[in-house]
C-alpha cells in the first residue's frame, strides 16, 4: 500500500511546488499586464452596457437571449471539470489523481465565479438583480419560486459556496507549511488561513472526513446545477427546448467540457511551471481516456436528441432541426460535431496518436465544439419561434464579444494570480505515495 | 370575478390595412424605433398584422391576421418570470408591471405568439411628439418588457363610470384602441363572463378558433373564419 517518502525526496516535492510561487518572471508579468487589460476593457464594455441600454448588445426580438447566455452555460459546464475529477476520484480513492485535484478544483471555482456574472450582465436591469434573491422586506414581496430562474440563482450559490469549501479544504495542510517556511505578508495571510492547523492525528482525522463528505455532496450538486440550467430551457414551451433529455444531455455535455478545459489548463501548467515530473504523460492519458469516453456520450445524446424530434416531425420542431442540419445554422452544426466527435475520437481513440500534445488539441477543440452547442441550442430555437411571421436573426455586436474574450482573460488571470499565492498541487497528498 | 375580457378578430373581415397598429401607438405610448432599430427586429408593435400567403405565383391569395397579447389563460410567460412582473388579474388580464420587471426576458422566450417587446433602449420621442403622449398611460423606462394590456386604463376608466353611475358595464362600452379604430369592425371587445356579449357570441359560433390551441396555453382572443 502507502510508503511514506524519505525526507529528502520530500524536500524535492516541495521546493519544486513552491518554485513557481516566488518572484515573477518577464513572461509572467507580461501575462498578467495582458489578462489584467482585457479585462478591464470588458469591465468598461460592461459600463458601457449598463449606461446606453442592453440593446448595444446584439439581442433582439425574438432572440432575447444569445451570447451572455451561450457563455454563461459555458462557464458552468466548465465549472464541472473539478467536480468530476476531484470528487469522484477523492470517492475512489484513485492515485494518480493526487497531482491533479486542486488544478480541477481551482477551475471550478474560477469558471463559475465567471459563469455567474453573465445572468447578471444579461438583465435589463442589473442593478435590481437582488430582487431574484428571496430577502425580508416591508413591503412583503417574494421572487416567484416558480420560475427556473430562481433555481438556477439558488443552484449556483450553493455550487460556488461548495465549491469554495471544497477547494479550501484540502488547501489547508498546505497553507499551514507555507506559513512555517515564509515570512512577511504571505506569512500572515498564510497562518490566517490555515486555521490553527497543526497537523495532529485528530485534525488529520477531521480533515479527511470533511473531504470525503464535500466530495459526496458537491458531486450531487453538480449534477443538479447543470440540470437547473438545462430546465432554463427545458421548461419553455420553445421548439427543440421543451425536451426531456435535457437535464442529462446538459450535466454530460458539462462534464465533457469540463474535463477538456483541465487538459489544456494541465499542458499550460506543466509548460509554465515546469512541472513534467508531476504531471505526468499517465495523468493526460487516464484523463483522455475519460475525454473519450464523455466524446461517446455527448454523441449518444446528440443523436437521441436530434433523431426523435426528426422522426416526430413536429412543424415547429421541424423548422429549427432543419435550419440547424441543412440551413442556416448547418456550418456551424458540422462544425461542432466534427470538433466534439471526429478531432477527439480520432486523436484519443488510437492508442498511437494518444499523447499530450493530442490530447490537448482534443481538449481545445471540443472547448471550441461545446461553445458551439451551447450557440446552436440558444439562438436557432429563439429566433423561430412558433410562428413563422415573427422569426428573426441575429449576430453579435463587439459588445458581447468583448465581454466574452474579457472572461477568457478573467480566467488566466485568477489563474494566475492563484498560482503565485497558493501551491498548485497538494503538496501533503505527496506525503503519502500510493501505487495506485 | 366580475368580467372576464377577451377579444374576437374576424379575419374574413381585416383588410391588413394597419389602422389598428396606428392607434395603438397613440393610445399606449409605444416608443418609437429608428429604422436602423427596426430593421434589427427591435420595433415595438403591441399589435402587429402577420401575412400569410397562400397559393403559387400568380395566383396568390394574401391573408392577414392582426396577432396581438393573447391574455392566455394559461399563459407560457408568467410561471417564468422570476420577480412576478407578469401575472393574471383577478380579470384575466395577463398583466404586466414595468417597475417590477427587472429585463431577463424569460417571459419573451416563452411566449409562443411572440407578443412581448423588450426596451432595448430607453425610449425616445423627437419633439414635439412628447405633448401628445397619453396621459393616462405610463412611459416604460429602459430594460423592462412590455406588451398589449387590452387598454387596461380604458377597461378601468369604463369600469368607473359604471359605478358612478350606478349600472353595470354595458357591452361595447369599453373598446381597446385597435376595435375603435377598426375600419371593417372586424376587432370585437367584450366580457366573456356575460354569456349575451357579443364577444362571447362570438367566441362560441362555429367560426371561432384560436392560435396555436394545441400548445394548451388556452388563449382569450378568438379568431373568426370561414370554416374550410
Amino acid at each position: 500500500m502507502a510508503t511514506t517518502l524519505p525526507a529528502t525526496a520530500c524536500d524535492q516535492v516541495r521546493d519544486d511546488i513552491w518554485r513557481p510561487m516566488r518572484g515573477a518572471s518577464p513572461a509572467y508579468v507580461a501575462a498578467v499586464a495582458a489578462t489584467a487589460l482585457l479585462v478591464a476593457w470588458g469591465l468598461f464594455c460592461w459600463g458601457y452596457q449598463i449606461g446606453h441600454g442592453i440593446g448595444v448588445a446584439g439581442i433582439r426580438r425574438p432572440t432575447m437571449w444569445a451570447f451572455y447566455i451561450v457563455n454563461f452555460v459555458f462557464w458552468i459546464g466548465i465549472s464541472h471539470a473539478g467536480t468530476l475529477i476531484s470528487a469522484i476520484l477523492r470517492l475512489t480513492d484513485a492515485g494518480w489523481r493526487k497531482p491533479v485535484t486542486r488544478v480541477a478544483e481551482a477551475i471550478t471555482v474560477f469558471a463559475l465565479m465567471i459563469g455567474a456574472l453573465f445572468p447578471l450582465i444579461h438583465l435589463g436591469r442589473v442593478w435590481l438583480f437582488y430582487w431574484l434573491i428571496p430577502y425580508p422586506n416591508q413591503r412583503l414581496l417574494w421572487p416567484n419560486f416558480r420560475s427556473p430562474l430562481v433555481w438556477d440563482l439558488t443552484a449556483i450559490f450553493t455550487y460556488l459556496t461548495g465549491s469554495i469549501i471544497y477547494l479550501y479544504l484540502p488547501l489547508i495542510p498546505d497553507l499551514a507549511q507555507l506559513a512555517a517556511h515564509t515570512d512577511g505578508w504571505r506569512r500572515s495571510l498564510y497562518r490566517a488561513l490555515s486555521l490553527g492547523w497543526t497537523g495532529s492525528d485528530r485534525q488529520w482525522h477531521a480533515l479527511e472526513r470533511a473531504m470525503k463528505l464535500m466530495a459526496g455532496i458537491i458531486l450531487a450538486v453538480a449534477v443538479s446545477v447543470h440540470t437547473v440550467v438545462s430546465w432554463d430551457f427545458a421548461m419553455a414551451l420553445a421548439p427543440m427546448w421543451h425536451s426531456t433529455i435535457f437535464g442529462p444531455y446538459f450535466v454530460t455535455g458539462a462534464i465533457f467540457s469540463g474535463i477538456a478545459a483541465l487538459l489544456v489548463v494541465m499542458a499550460v501548467i506543466r509548460k509554465m511551471m515546469r512541472l513534467e515530473a508531476y504531471l505526468e504523460p499517465r495523468h493526460f492519458d487516464n484523463l483522455a481516456k475519460l475525454l473519450l469516453l464523455m466524446c461517446l456520450l455527448w454523441l449518444y445524446f446528440t443523436i437521441a436528441e436530434n433523431l426523435t424530434v426528426w422522426y416526430g416531425n413536429a412543424a415547429a420542431e421541424m423548422s429549427v432541426f432543419a435550419a440547424r442540419t441543412r440551413g442556416r445554422y448547418a456550418v456551424l452544426f458540422w462544425t461542432m460535431v466534427a470538433l466534439n466527435f471526429a478531432v477527439p475520437f480520432v486523436l484519443l481513440g488510437i492508442r498511437r496518436l494518444r499523447t499530450i500534445a493530442s490530447a490537448t488539441i482534443s481538449g481545445l477543440s471540443v472547448l471550441v465544439g461545446m461553445w458551439l452547442e451551447r450557440y446552436l441550442i440558444v439562438v436557432p430555437t429563439l429566433s423561430m419561434p412558433h410562428l413563422p411571421a415573427a422569426w428573426g436573426s441575429y449576430s453579435p455586436t463587439w459588445v458581447e464579444v468583448s465581454i466574452t474574450v474579457a472572461t477568457f482573460a478573467a480566467m488566466a488571470l485568477l489563474y494566475l494570480i492563484f498560482s503565485k499565492l497558493f501551491p498548485i498541487i497538494a503538496i501533503w497528498e505527496y506525503r503519502h505515495v500510493s501505487d495506485g | 370575478m366580475e368580467h372576464r375580457w377577451g377579444m374576437a378578430i374576424d379575419l374574413d373581415r381585416c383588410t391588413g390595412c394597419e389602422a389598428c397598429v396606428a392607434a395603438c401607438h397613440a393610445e399606449n405610448n409605444l416608443p418609437l424605433s429608428d429604422p436602423d432599430q427596426a430593421a434589427k427586429g427591435r420595433a415595438v408593435h403591441w399589435i402587429r398584422v402577420d401575412r400569410y400567403y397562400e397559393g403559387e405565383f400568380p395566383d396568390v391569395r394574401l391573408k392577414y391576421m392582426p396577432v396581438l397579447c393573447q391574455h392566455c389563460d394559461d399563459a407560457p410567460c408568467e410561471p417564468v418570470c422570476p420577480v412576478y412582473a407578469t401575472y393574471q388579474n383577478h380579470e384575466g388580464l395577463n398583466v404586466q408591471v414595468y417597475n417590477r420587471c427587472v429585463g431577463t426576458r424569460y417571459c419573451g422566450n416563452n411566449c409562443p405568439y411572440s407578443v412581448r417587446f423588450f426596451n432595448f433602449f430607453a425610449p425616445h420621442w423627437p419633439e414635439p411628439l412628447p405633448l401628445q403622449h397619453n396621459p393616462d398611460v405610463a412611459v416604460r423606462m429602459g430594460g423592462v418588457m412590455e406588451k398589449c394590456t387590452f387598454c387596461i386604463q380604458r377597461i378601468q376608466r369604463g369600469k368607473r363610470d359604471a359605478a358612478t353611475e350606478g349600472r353595470r358595464v354595458a357591452d361595447g362600452e369599453i373598446q381597446p384602441a385597435c376595435a375603435q379604430s377598426c375600419p371593417p369592425e372586424a376587432i370585437t371587445f367584450g366580457d366573456l363572463n356575460d354569456k349575451d356579449s357579443k364577444v362571447s357570441r362570438l367566441a362560441a359560433s362555429g367560426r371561432a378558433t384560436r392560435l396555436l390551441e394545441d400548445l394548451g396555453t388556452k388563449p382569450k382572443v378568438f379568431y373568426l373564419q370561414r370554416a374550410k
